[in-house]
């Protein structure tokens, strides 16, 4: 028997199928996996059981569209455990929350930080307000603290620099400010559209990312395959969302650089695309358009022709902006060799989405796990070189023109309504199921487990964020703080998304 | 240079001319309306994955609800969510419609501070504060000061710094872990000093009301000056509802 189980995308298993290991052999088993950088973590996390804690790794093959599986269970007390992290710093995150919640001990983690100070989090002294930075004693060093309350309208983290005069030397990010308690929230809300609810706002700026992933998994546990139109509408609406936020990126990324022109056109021409949702679903963030097992909305070719036409003016608008954006020496000099992440830091972090691909790193759920149309769509992923400013703005830039590219081809061909859907049954007792979504921001994980009675007993969210937000500390070291802004933007990377 | 002109030539007039008056497009679910018809109140209470909706008379509370609308695809006879988007209030009570209210949701004037036209009539600067939001409602309000909706032509415009500001705008549950923050900011900002609770989120707590993880005592202490609910709030529902926190009264 293999010492490891072997799923795809979307597809529940039985838990006692996934291969529990001794904790040694789990750690050669699953660092030996990242060996292979077509390999990479996409969640590791553990949960209580009886006396024990239950460690679940799951590990991507973008090679064969497949996801390892294996588990350990080990004792909660004063042992000392070999970290993961030692032999590949991308599991540092899954390291340092499972010591944050359940207070294990590594013996060699370089980084045993806290992730978020979850309310049910194991040492209850340690706070928000007595986190323990990083610090350089010298005379010619002066740190800077930013937040959690920012400048601008947005979420609250804290940023703290050590700076030589204007040049970072190192930045350390502490979040957790954010924390809602949201996979607790899972299970104590046994409504469906209580839970749908709640993926809604796991990050309200990726409404169709997290909630098409909740009901991918809860359609998949209860056996249950959605409609032709259902997961057409699921796609169009995930492209969407990508040129919508992308769009309002440029615009935000245009305004850290002091460019008007830039940030007012940007930032109008997403308006019709997020009004578009509103005409579809009633929404401007598209909350209510994604339901597990059925749909409001159904995608009518009325919608069509008012989506084609918006996106046939969007277009002309937005190639004559790029165009002047993207040769205007005075952009140029601000965003090019800013914030860089070379593919070495990419791949060891483990990062995913844009930030990978502009650093050379082909990481795409729908390239290498698709679902829904992206079966058919056969997507390419766009990929950058450098790993800058720039590069990550080019992206949004290539990934726009993609996506608009992509639903044109769609809206040839809009599936029929079905009118009498199946029900949606029971989720499956005892059973485990992992899925995996390409949002705008890369890739987002949901896993979930349920009990004897079908009940749900874990549920784990992984935005994109939680891999990417080392590589913003890392990319600002050596910048000059006055970039630290467009870098930030450059990455867009989503608190509450972390925090949970 | 030429072609700056020509993108700004071809962007003609972005902003929206009247938005007091101007429509939502689409299926916009703005203030309900629930008519007296008979039905199945124990189904309807139960949907509800908030609590909005309460029996005997059946009522939705703005505060609580998400606005999924969920209950006007079920109910269709009762429960009619208008494209109305001036829902905003300053009393907590006035976010309740009740079977066969169907007048326009305004702002009682007896709970309006009287300095608030003489101080903040002509310009009002705010601090928002997130604290818990799921950053739909931070989006909006950054909305709000587009080219589009430009609320800065009102002289209403988001500061950097409290002690700049003349009030906050807190969106999101109140975590625990910005409980102590949020207190800090408000106590920066100068007096007199506003407060508004934008979104569901906010108002109620929303979805995550009775979740361990917040610590809402900041708004047992201090009155509220508006509330502007939403899932996100719309930008027409925030700037009307500044506005007329702000008119002559």
């Amino acid at each position: 028997m293999d010492n490891y189980l072997v799923i795809n995308n979307n597809q529940t298993v039985l838990l006692k199928d996934i291969p529990v290991l001794n904790y040694e052999d789990f750690l050669s088993l699953n660092t030996s996996f990242i060996d292979e950088s077509t390999r990479h973590c996409v969640n590791y996390f553990a949960y209580k059981l009886h006396n024990k804690l239950k460690l679940i790794c799951c590990i991507a093959d973008d090679s064969n569209s497949t996801i390892l599986l294996s588990s350990s269970e080990i004792n909660v007390d004063e042992t000392e455990y070999p970290s993961f992290t030692a032999k590949h710093l991308s599991f540092h995150i899954f390291e340092r929350e499972i010591h944050e919640n359940f207070g294990i001990k590594y013996s060699d983690h370089p980084w045993l930080k806290p992730v978020r100070f979850a309310y049910d989090r194991h040492d209850k002294n340690s706070t928000i307000d007595n986190y323990s930075f990083y610090q350089i004693d010298s005379e010619e060093l002066h740190e800077v603290g930013v937040g959690p309350i920012h400048a601008g309208v947005i979420e609250p983290g804290h940023f703290r620099f050590i700076c030589n005069g204007e040049q970072i030397l190192h930045l350390e990010i502490q979040l957790g400010f954010q924390h809602r308690g949201i996979e607790q929230l899972f299970l104590n809300k046994t409504k469906l559209l209580q839970r749908t609810t709640l993926s809604e706002s796991i990050a309200g700026d990726t409404v169709v990312g997290h909630t098409s992933t909740f009901v991918k998994l809860w359609e998949s546990l209860c056996n249950y395959k959605a409609d032709e139109d259902i997961q057409f509408a699921r796609t169009l609406a995930l492209e969407l969302e990508r040129i919508a936020i992308h769009t309002g990126d440029l615009s935000a990324i245009s305004t850290d650089i002091a460019y008007q022109l830039g940030s007012s056109v940007f930032g109008r021409l997403r308006t019709p695309l997020i009004n578009f949702f509103q005409i579809w679903c009633g929404n401007r963030l598209a909350k209510g358009l994604i339901r597990a097992g059925h749909s409001h909305f159904y995608f009518t070719k009325e919608l069509a022709a008012q989506l084609e036409n918006t996106l046939n003016a969007y277009e002309k608008d937005y190639s004559e902006m790029w165009n002047v954006f993207k040769e205007l020496p005075s952009v140029l000099a601000r965003l090019e060799k800013t914030g860089v992440v070379n593919l070495e830091q990419a791949t060891a972090i483990g990062t995913v989405g844009m930030v990978a691909k502009a650093s050379g790193l082909n990481r795409d759920i729908r390239a290498s796990h698709p679902d829904n149309n992206y079966v058919d769509l056969k997507h390419e992923p766009i990929t950058k070189r450098h790993g800058d400013v720039y590069s990550r703005t080019q992206i949004r830039n290539n990934e726009i023109e993609q996506s608009i590219e992509y639903i044109r081809k769609m809206l040839q061909n809009i599936p029929e309504e079905t009118k009498e859907r199946a029900p949606l049954s029971l989720p499956a007792p005892n059973s485990f199921c992992l899925s995996l979504t390409e949002g705008w921001r890369g890739e987002i994980c949901h896993c979930a487990i349920t009990d004897e009675k079908g009940d749900l007993m874990v549920y784990k969210i992984k935005d994109p964020s939680v891999h990417n937000w080392l590589a913003l500390a890392l990319a600002v070291r050596n910048n000059e703080i006055s970039d630290f802004p467009v870098c930030n933007k450059s990455f867009n990377l989503s608190y509450c998304g972390h925090d949970i | 240079m030429i072609n700056n002109i020509k993108i700004l030539y071809h962007q003609g007039k972005q902003y929206i001319p009247d938005v007091t008056k101007v429509e939502v497009p689409g299926v916009f679910r703005g203030r309900p309306e629930i008519t007296n018809e008979i039905v199945d109140v124990n189904t309807l209470v139960e949907l509800c994955p908030t609590a909005a909706i309460a029996s005997n008379p059946v009522s939705i509370d703005l505060g609580k609800c998400t606005f999924c609308g969920e209950c006007a695809f079920k109910f269709p006879n009762k429960i009619a969510f208008t494209k109305d988007y001036k829902i905003s209030t300053n009393s907590r009570q006035g976010l309740i419609i009740k079977e066969g209210d169907v007048d326009p949701i305004t702002l009682n004037p007896d709970l309006i501070r009287k300095e608030i036209y003489s101080i903040f009539g002509g310009s009002l600067k705010l601090r928002q504060v997130s604290a818990g939001g799921d950053n739909s409602c931070e989006w909006e309000l950054n909305a709000c000061g587009n080219v589009n909706f430009d609320m800065g032509r009102f002289g209403i415009e988001f500061v950097a710094s409290p002690r700049h500001a003349d009030g906050i705008v807190i969106t999101g549950p109140i975590t625990e872990n910005m409980a102590e923050p949020l207190q800090i900011c408000y106590d920066a900002v100068p007096d007199p000093k506003l407060i508004i609770l934008a979104g569901t989120d906010a108002i109620s707590g929303g979805i995550f009301a009775d979740s361990p993880a917040l610590n809402r005592s900041f708004l047992n202490k201090y009155k509220i000056d508006l509330y502007v609910p939403g899932n996100p709030v719309h930008p027409l529902t925030f700037i009307n509802g500044v506005l007329e926190l702000l008119k002559r009264t």
